[in-house]
């Protein structure tokens, strides 16, 4: 069982979230975060003060599957995010130790397997 | 939209000047209260931008009525356009309008307010990617060659004036105006990229409400001030805008209820729009009663636009044609039904005796939508041909706000860096307080 951490640009979000249903990934979080990439910064005036906005906003998704969904769901995250412009985002591939589906007690492989209707 | 009520013609009555002189500020309210309203309908993203686009208007559109459009709609009794007599404000003064018992300098200033609500009104079929500068190149010469042309056919003595057309506060040149020039522009400019592929949707509904709420406060002074008194025709329109959005409000709920078993917010803020501009032309020419009715009827039409319009490709985004368009034709008819002489001292509609009326109604509601939305869409033909129009797919992306002002309405001050005007970029550079 893996932990895919996503951060893509927010304006790409709903692209992202459109790619993975279609790779059948069902199980996502996402919020909203703030972070700098490497792009260039926004130039921002508010009253006279110019200001650089260091950081630009991202959106983060959170994604635990099983192993054999890793690849498709990276294709279905850089298919979504990508623009080919820097700043489109990065992700991150992590193990997991254990998971636990709350409602039953099912844990790792069953318990990021979505429940079928 | 002439209620001499009392008053002596050639003298300046200083009841009549003060409600003119509140009720102007009050009119002129209405567009930051558009831009209230806007900007709560459209993504976070895109919320300065559209709030710009009425500020904006303000802007070019005081500047182009001073310098000319007042003189086109208002100076001599041409049948199609005005002349050049005020140009440049020239000869207006404080002897008063001809027709009215207040100041021509006020009487400019109340008209020029009427203007630059209406093409603030018309930037709500293009918002989330018209580029700014072009808006303000199409606003100024859309309030010379659209309003100022329809102002002068409905009030400034124009053809419809004289043929017997009434128009009250502007159900023509404002809001049939605004409305069908909305649709010209939204089939220009073209729909948003993201329109029927994503959900797109209000980002703030207390703006929404707020703003709508604002725009009836102000609306007392547009209804309440086109007769250019303290006279009963003034009283009379200025209770009418009450009573006409509050029946429309009622309706609104049970259609809501009855299409989705729940009352909306955003959904009341529109009806509010909805019966101030129904009642608008009708305002001192039908009585109490029958503006109730006009209210209850109107949210009609307009709720069936509404729903009718999102289903097609036309993203004429804050439906302005729903809200004024048709509200405005709806309540212009209405008026060659249910108007009244015992009520407005002028004349009688189809209910009252008068069927001839009801055909000068029909008239003016067929030529003005067919004058806007044909000048409106050859002009802004033209200013695509000098400019582009739009922002690019990324700049829409990215939000209008960011793009074409370099601010944002939610900035979080995170990560801010204060650039130092005198010590440039290299150094000096501090983190600006978040807080």
């Amino acid at each position: 069982v893996k932990l895919v951490i996503a951060i893509v640009r927010p304006e790409k979000a709903n692209d992202v979230l459109e790619a993975l249903y279609r790779a059948e990934v069902r199980g996502v979080s996402i919020s909203r975060v703030q972070g700098h990439g490497g792009e260039l910064d926004r130039v921002e005036t508010y009253r006279g003060s110019t200001v650089k906005m260091g950081l630009a906003d991202k959106v983060r998704f959170e994604i635990a599957i099983s192993d054999s969904f890793v690849q498709p769901t990276i294709e279905a995250l850089r298919e979504g995010a990508r623009t080919g412009e820097v700043g489109d985002g990065k992700i991150f591939v992590l193990p997991l130790e254990r998971v636990v589906r709350i409602r039953t007690g099912e844990t790792d492989n069953r318990a990021v397997t979505p429940v079928r209707k | 939209m002439s209620d001499l009520a009392g008053a002596q013609i050639g003298a300046v009555n200083a009841g009549d000047t003060a409600w003119m002189l509140i009720a102007t500020a009050l009119v002129l309210l209405m567009t930051p209260a558009l831009g209230l309203f806007y900007a709560g309908l459209v993504r976070s993203k895109n919320t300065l931008n559209t709030f710009m686009m009425c500020v904006g208007a303000i802007a070019v559109a005081a500047v182009a009525w001073a310098l000319l459009g007042y003189s086109l709609a208002f100076d001599g009794s041409g049948s199609l356009i005005g002349g050049l007599g005020n140009v440049a404000l020239h000869g207006v003064g404080f002897a008063p309008r001809p027709g009215t018992t207040i100041p021509a300098l006020l009487f400019m200033a109340f008209q020029a307010t009427f203007c630059i609500v209406t093409i603030a009104l018309v930037s709500g079929a293009v918002v989330e990617r018209m580029r700014f500068g072009a808006f303000l190149v199409f606003a100024a010469l859309w309030s010379v060659l659209v309003y100022a042309v329809l102002a002068h056919w409905a009030f400034g003595g124009g053809w419809l004036a004289s043929n017997g057309t009434l128009d009250f506060a502007g159900g023509v040149p404002v809001e049939m105006g605004s409305g069908f020039s909305a649709l010209a522009a939204a089939l220009v400019v073209g729909a948003r990229k993201d329109y029927g592929r994503q959900a797109l949707i209000p980002h703030n509904a207390v703006y929404v409400l707020l703003g709508a709420g604002l725009l009836w406060f102000g609306w007392f002074g547009f209804n309440g001030g086109s007769g250019f008194s303290t006279g009963h025709s003034s009283v009379l329109a200025f209770v009418n805008t009450l009573l006409t959005p509050a029946c429309t409000l009622v309706v609104w709920f049970v259609l809501d209820l009855i299409r989705g078993r729940r009352v909306t917010a955003i959904g009341a803020a529109t009806a509010i729009i909805v019966g101030c501009v129904a009642i608008t032309p009708a305002a001192g020419f039908i009585s109490p009663g029958w503006a109730m009715a006009l209210g209850a009827l109107a949210a009609l039409p307009s709720y069936g636009t509404i729903v009718y319009r999102t289903r097609t490709r036309v993203d004429e985004t804050l439906d302005v044609l729903a809200a004024h368009g048709v509200a405005g034709f709806f309540g212009i008819l209405f008026i060659g039904f249910a108007a009244q002489a015992t009520w407005n001292g002028v004349s009688d509609g189809l209910l009252y005796g008068n069927p001839a009326q009801l055909g000068d109604q029909a008239l003016a509601a067929l030529a003005a939508p067919a004058y806007a939305f044909g000048a409106t869409f050859l002009l802004l033909k033209l200013v695509g041909r000098l400019m582009p129009l739009r922002a690019t797919e990324h700049e829409e992306a990215m939000g209008m706000d960011v793009i074409q002002h370099g601010e944002e309405a939610y900035a979080t001050g995170e990560g801010a860096i204060l650039v130092l005007p005198e010590a440039g970029d290299r150094a000096g550079v501090m983190v600006a307080d978040p807080g």
